[in-house]
């Protein structure tokens, strides 16, 4: 996973941590708090997440931030940003397409997916459109096989995709439009979306209440209820008191 | 076999990730019974239950909760493994979207039987809504009194935080989640020791998937005959079947353990495009293929093993004739190579090279003597690798090999131009 180049180039420019506000501070410090003491170091995921959603991806000042806060050197904390696939060592695009095409997507028309928004962006993997609006990835298992094949934007699911209906849906984000995932929030920023990640919650009534549903996801239960099957029942008492013995209905 | 539907029960119903709804559906009763337990009746009750682990592993739940060492002097921990990425798995993402509180209340309940104060729910980074949910559940417990210095009023101390990922396969082996989560890059550590002594910040820590842990508040209002009065003795329960490909509805079946492909086709209302089934996992990407002579075999933990796979996630991946099995192989063995974090050579070298000779195969450049070259480099990985991750690299090539020896002939046969 490492890529070496990046790592290196990343060092040779020392990077700034005075770039970060207060407001970025206290936010650090937040997230470190949510670890035992002493155990600071837990926070530097959230936190590179943070100087994330602030500059768009991980450059040398986050880099330096992150170290500077959490008492490490920038080398440590290089290694662990190279490492994960979501920390991003170019500036993203307001928004991150992120198509499937793990080996069941990709053979549902992942893969076709992919082919036509690369050409139609004129950018491969990991790359960004020169307006600054989209960024293109091809993604590996999204865990939403069962709404095969998926993009997200920003991470959120764009369910049951087709290469007419992902062309659209690039087309709508290019024109400044926001189209609803079929599961998950209404989207925001690529900036955004990474400072809830960090940890910070997007206190939006429709984001926090945005339905997660679909035939899928529900159709073991409906389809229980239709032949009149479940589980053996059992009592529930209310008072947490030991509840009667389970009485098998079947 | 009927539809068992129990972490998938509340799927559907009024938004059943408020607090207030998940307390109208019996919501928080077994913390509250659980308190008025003896921390080891409650996990005598889960070992009792046979939870074996339902990220993939299989392990008794309740076996991992028994190892925590006692009267040690050192802080316990409960890490949730919620980074869900084996392919093919959808089960805990869906879940934690759905059913939060479910999950939440068997952490709290982990966490009072193994006496530990503290919690770690690690979910993979790309599932925001999951971590958008969880970290609103986790607020309105602590609002609600179930979770915080005096839980439920008991002088329980719990408190539990929500921890994103950042995009990598291998957090799901449990102790490169430790390494992960302690910011660090995930890699593996050498077991023994087992997280069970030294796990986080080197203190016993219990490690247990989403789907284990949300079967815990199920198990102790309904006790361990219970989920046992389902599935075969040995690997029992109920056990949601995540179908996906070439069918009709794919989807979560929930249904006892041991319930065949055959049965969950016939729910899932059969192949999709009118063609033969050809193959398909039993348990994701890491557990080697079954084919059609594997319709009957009832899909549990031992069962499967008997079979010659795994029972892993139960991801069931359908494909069908139309499919090359060649193809397929190739994309998962490009996942590993990606997802391989470089510690040990057999998988980081292992996974490179495999994928450079299924793609010479597939591009029709291959040798006649590429296919035993491709289980030579399988048998040097399988059980040379530091982790799991190379194993489950392994399984979708020995398989395939196994079963479709003859479309790896073909396409080593017909040199490049013959067909299109």
């Amino acid at each position: 996973m490492t890529n070496f180049r990046t790592a290196v180039m990343q060092l040779e420019r020392p990077g700034d941590p005075s770039v970060f506000g207060q407001d970025v501070r206290s936010a650090a410090a937040e997230l470190v708090a949510r670890y035992p003491a002493g155990q600071q170091r837990s926070a530097l995921l959230p936190m590179l997440h943070l100087v994330q959603s602030e500059q768009g991806h991980v450059s040398p000042d986050g880099i330096a931030f992150c170290a500077d806060f959490l008492g490490l050197t920038k080398a440590q904390v290089v290694a662990v940003v190279t490492f994960y696939t979501m920390f991003k060592r170019r500036p993203t695009g307001e928004y991150l397409v992120s198509v499937c095409t793990n080996t069941l997507c990709a053979l549902m028309g992942g893969d076709e997916i992919y082919q036509s928004l690369s050409k139609t962006l004129g950018v491969g993997t990991d790359e960004t459109t020169p307006d600054g609006m989209i960024t293109l990835e091809h993604a590996e298992c999204l865990a939403a096989c069962d709404y095969a094949p998926v993009v997200t934007v920003n991470y959120e699911f764009f369910d049951n995709q087709g290469v007419e209906s992902a062309e659209q849906l690039v087309a709508a984000l290019r024109r400044g439009e926001r189209p609803l995932p079929t599961r998950g929030a209404p989207l925001c920023s690529f900036k955004e979306i990474e400072r809830q990640i960090a940890g910070f919650l997007d206190e939006r009534p429709e984001s926090l209440d945005a339905e997660a549903t679909g035939t899928p996801t529900e159709i073991g239960v409906r389809l229980a209820i239709e032949r009149g099957e479940g589980a053996p029942s059992y009592a529930v008492s209310r008072d947490g008191e030991p509840a009667d013995p389970p009485e098998d209905k079947r | 076999m009927p539809l068992t539907p129990v972490l998938t029960k509340r799927f559907g119903t009024n938004q059943p990730w408020k607090i207030a709804n998940y307390e109208g559906l019996d919501g928080y009763a077994a913390l509250r019974k659980a308190l008025t337990m003896q921390p080891n009746e409650v996990i005598s009750v889960v070992k009792d239950a046979t939870v074996r682990g339902r990220g993939g592993a299989g392990f008794p739940a309740g076996m991992k909760w028994q190892f925590i060492p006692q009267g040690d002097g050192k802080p316990h921990y409960v890490v949730v493994n919620a980074d869900e990425s084996e392919p093919g798995t959808c089960r805990d993402v869906p879940l934690m979207m759905n059913d939060p509180h479910s999950v939440l209340e068997g952490v709290i309940i982990a966490c009072y039987a193994v006496r530990a104060e503290h919690a770690f729910i690690y979910i993979r980074g790309e599932a925001v809504h999951a971590i958008r949910r969880m970290t609103r559940a986790v607020r309105e417990a602590y609002e609600r009194g179930y979770l915080g210095k005096d839980v439920l009023g008991r002088g329980v101390a719990v408190d539990v935080t929500v921890h994103g990922g950042a995009g990598a396969y291998i957090c799901g082996e449990e102790t490169a989640l430790l390494d992960s989560l302690e910011g660090k890059r995930g890699q593996p550590r050498l077991k023994p020791p087992f997280p069970a002594t030294n796990g986080l910040y080197d203190s016993p820590t219990v490690v247990n998937n989403v789907g284990s842990l949300a079967s815990v508040p199920y198990i102790v209002l309904g006790g361990a005959d219970w989920f046992r009065a389902m599935g075969p003795e040995g690997s029992p329960g109920p056990n949601v079947y995540q179908l996906s490909g070439r069918i009709v509805q794919p989807g979560q079946y929930e249904a006892p353990m041991g319930t065949t492909l055959r049965e969950l086709l016939a729910l899932a209302g059969g192949m999709s495009r009118g063609k033969e089934l050809k193959f398909w996992t039993p348990g994701g990407a890491s557990t080697p293929l079954f084919t059609r002579q594997h319709l009957d075999v009832p899909l549990d933990f031992d069962s499967v093993v008997k079979a010659g796979s795994i029972n892993g996630t139960s991801a069931i991946m359908v494909f069908d004739e139309d499919d090359s099995v060649v193809h397929a192989v190739w994309k998962w063995t490009k996942f590993y190579e990606h997802e391989s974090c470089g510690k040990c050579t057999p998988c980081r070298e292992g996974t490179y090279w495999a994928a450079q000779i299924l793609e010479r195969i597939l591009t029709r450049r291959g040798r006649p003597e590429d296919i035993d070259t491709l289980l030579d480099l399988g048998d040097n990985i399988l059980g040379r690798a530091f982790c799991a991750l190379g194993d489950g690299a392994v399984s979708p090539i020995a398989s395939s090999i196994e079963y479709f020896r003859d479309e790896y002939e073909a396409l080593v046969r017909e040199p490049v131009g013959a067909t299109a």
